[in-house]
């Protein structure tokens, strides 16, 4: 490197760091080595579904298979029909929200449905996370769903109608951010 | 130091007097002791040659009791759950990276760096792949900046008192030397969509636990560490690459970061969703409460310890806020009658751990001290009792009240309510 290719970025550092106090890096200057990822590589990697449903996978599963996955693979922790115990309680608690002892499960709190096949695709089970197959996931999706009171018995959920389901505590959540100003 | 009625000026005036009456004393006390208990001249350790180098250092022996504390996992588990800094064995600012807090949701990885991969993609002109060796090549900042856990402080939302130190009460928050590249740098390098308004980050962890960044705070001082305290991030503070988010609940900034998705909206994650969202006392929740509110807390002396007798002691405590740098801290030693501003102890930076000491003589009567912080926004650390009639005992999240130790007669520190 010559001398003057540090004193162009040495100039560019000082006329930027007097322009942006506050600013982290306006004026820093990276060095180009990001590799670019094909769209096999991004597919393999991206596992996050958004409320409107994009990047949910092909499949399906209904309650009725979901039950049978959720007793070998689910019961051990969250009890029997999402009682809970040992760990979290999944379904109830509509209706206690308010009280002094307020039950938060995914029927009585979780605003969107698509955040229960995320979580549980990427992170349960919990000794065996990203195990289960995709219609494994939409299986015990539909199974909690209809345990809670919030979709019927022979509700099939795939991509198209699991981000059509409507949880009742969305309407009570008050985004805060951005803060309005004081 | 402040009797009952005065005004906050009669009790400065009355404080000064007595600190500068304390020093002479103490200087003429300081030749009372006996000379009786002191160890022989000449101690053991001059007589022999002491222990040799090391390749990396430990504390003192003496000192192994200094530990993360309460550390409690989820049934079944041992790596989800937490383990907190022990706020009143430290001094100064900075949290020792082996005492930092630690909330992890599926146990700490282990990751060989060399396999270790960054993907930017999403709304961004060309999906991106970095190493970690890549990523330190690249310009680093470095900043001193408080993480704090946004369940930090929530036992404080129970009806009774907790019984437990200041470290069980308020030590999910730490403070460390970040180094790393500014996260701008490689989003403007993949040619991020600005006006995609949202990231999604997440982690190679078992819980591949994942948030949604807004691009604001993205753009703006978000950085990818890669060293805390001048080395290499520890592997339960997210090794090899974390995001850090300056001020921001500490769950936002992702450990053992693999992937940043720039996208149009909030991914609903379940941690922005079920969890890290404020159930308020009528039923109703606040989401996205990112910056963590003005706090302080006194921890020497806290509950737990003895005030050794009547004299001069002194007051030592943390404050902090996300918001922006505390302009001051007021102590009171009558249970917020009273208020003294305490010295900021240098350098007071923003979004960053700042000590406040002040000396104090105790008369030996029953005393509550408590602090209260006041950040550069305007920001004034609430009461508790004003804190949970506004927001409940249900939100688990953002406890910002302001903590009261009572000091009895005998000396003995407990956490009150007052």
């Amino acid at each position: 490197m010559s001398t003057r290719d540090l004193a162009g970025v040495m100039l560019a550092l000082v006329l930027g760091g007097c322009a942006g106090a506050g600013a982290t890096s306006a004026a820093l200057e990276g060095p180009n080595l990001g590799r670019e990822a094909t769209p096999a590589q991004v597919a393999g990697w991206d596992i996050s579904i958004g409320p409107d449903g994009v990047g949910l996978p092909p499949g399906k599963g209904t309650p009725a298979a979901g039950a049978l996955v959720y007793e070998q693979k689910c019961q051990a922790c969250h009890g029997a029909r999402g009682a809970g115990q040992p760990n979290d309680r999944l379904v109830g608690g509509q209706g206690t929200l308010a009280s002094k002892a307020p039950v938060r499960t995914i029927g009585s709190y979780w605003p969107y449905a698509t955040t229960v096949f995320d979580y549980v695709r990427r992170a349960m089970p919990y000794i065996q996370p990203q195990s289960l197959s995709d219609d494994e996931v939409y299986a015990l999706t539909a199974y909690l769903l209809n345990l809670n009171g919030i979709i019927g018995e022979g509700d099939e959920m795939n991509a198209r109608t699991l981000p059509k389901v409507k949880m009742p505590n969305q309407v009570n959540f008050i985004v805060v951010y951005p803060p309005r100003a004081r | 130091m402040n009797g009952k009625g005065d005004t906050v000026d009669r009790s400065k005036r009355r404080f000064i007097k007595r600190s500068v009456g304390l020093l002479a004393s103490g200087l003429a006390a300081g030749g009372v002791r006996s000379a009786a208990a002191e160890p022989p001249e000449i101690p053991p350790s001059m007589k022999v040659p002491g222990a040799g180098m090391g390749e990396y250092g430990s504390p003192a022996k003496y000192e192994s009791k200094v530990t993360r504390t309460l550390i409690r996992s989820q049934p079944g588990t041992t790596g989800s759950g937490a383990s907190r800094s022990p706020l009143e064995s430290l001094e100064g600012m900075i949290t020792p990276s082996g005492l930092h807090f630690e909330r992890h949701h599926s146990g700490v990885p282990d990751i060989d760096p060399a396999q270790h991969r960054l993907l930017v993609h999403g709304m961004v002109k060309r999906p991106l792949i970095f190493s970690v060796d890549a990523l330190l090549r690249y310009p680093m900042i470095s900043r001193i900046h408080f993480l704090e856990c946004a369940g930090n402080s929530q036992l404080l939302y129970q009806p009774t008192p907790p019984t437990v130190t200041a470290g069980q009460t308020h030590g999910l928050v730490s403070c460390s030397e970040w180094t790393g590249v500014p996260l701008r740098l490689v989003l403007e390098e993949a040619g991020v969509d600005r006006s995609a308004g949202w990231i999604l980050a997440e982690g190679a962890d078992a819980a591949a636990m994942s948030r949604s960044i807004p691009m604001a705070k993205a753009m703006d001082d978000a950085i990818l560490a890669l060293f805390q305290n001048g080395e290499r991030l520890r592997p339960e503070n997210g090794y090899p690459v974390r995001l850090f988010l300056p001020g921001w609940e500490g769950n936002m900034s992702v450990k053992w970061l693999r992937r940043l998705k720039v996208v149009p909206a909030p991914i609903m994650t379940k941690d922005e969703t079920s969890r890290y969202t404020d159930l308020q006392a009528d039923g109703k929740s606040l989401m996205f409460t990112y910056p963590m509110e003005v706090k302080s807390v006194i921890t020497r002396p806290s509950h737990g310890m003895s005030v050794p007798g009547p004299g001069l002691h002194q007051i030592s405590g943390l404050a902090w806020s996300g918001n922006g740098a505390i302009r001051k801290v007021d102590v009171s030693t009558d249970g917020g009658r009273t208020w003294l501003e305490a010295p900021l102890v240098a350098p007071v930076l923003p979004r960053a751990l700042t000590r406040f000491r002040l000396p104090w003589r105790w008369d030996g009567a029953a005393a509550v001290l408590k602090s209260r912080a006041t950040d550069d926004t305007g920001a004034v650390q609430p009461e508790r009792e004003r804190f949970i009639a506004e927001h409940g005992n249900n939100a688990i999240f953002h406890f910002s009240g302001i903590q009261a130790w009572s000091v009895a007669a005998n000396g003995e520190v407990k956490h009150v309510y007052a």
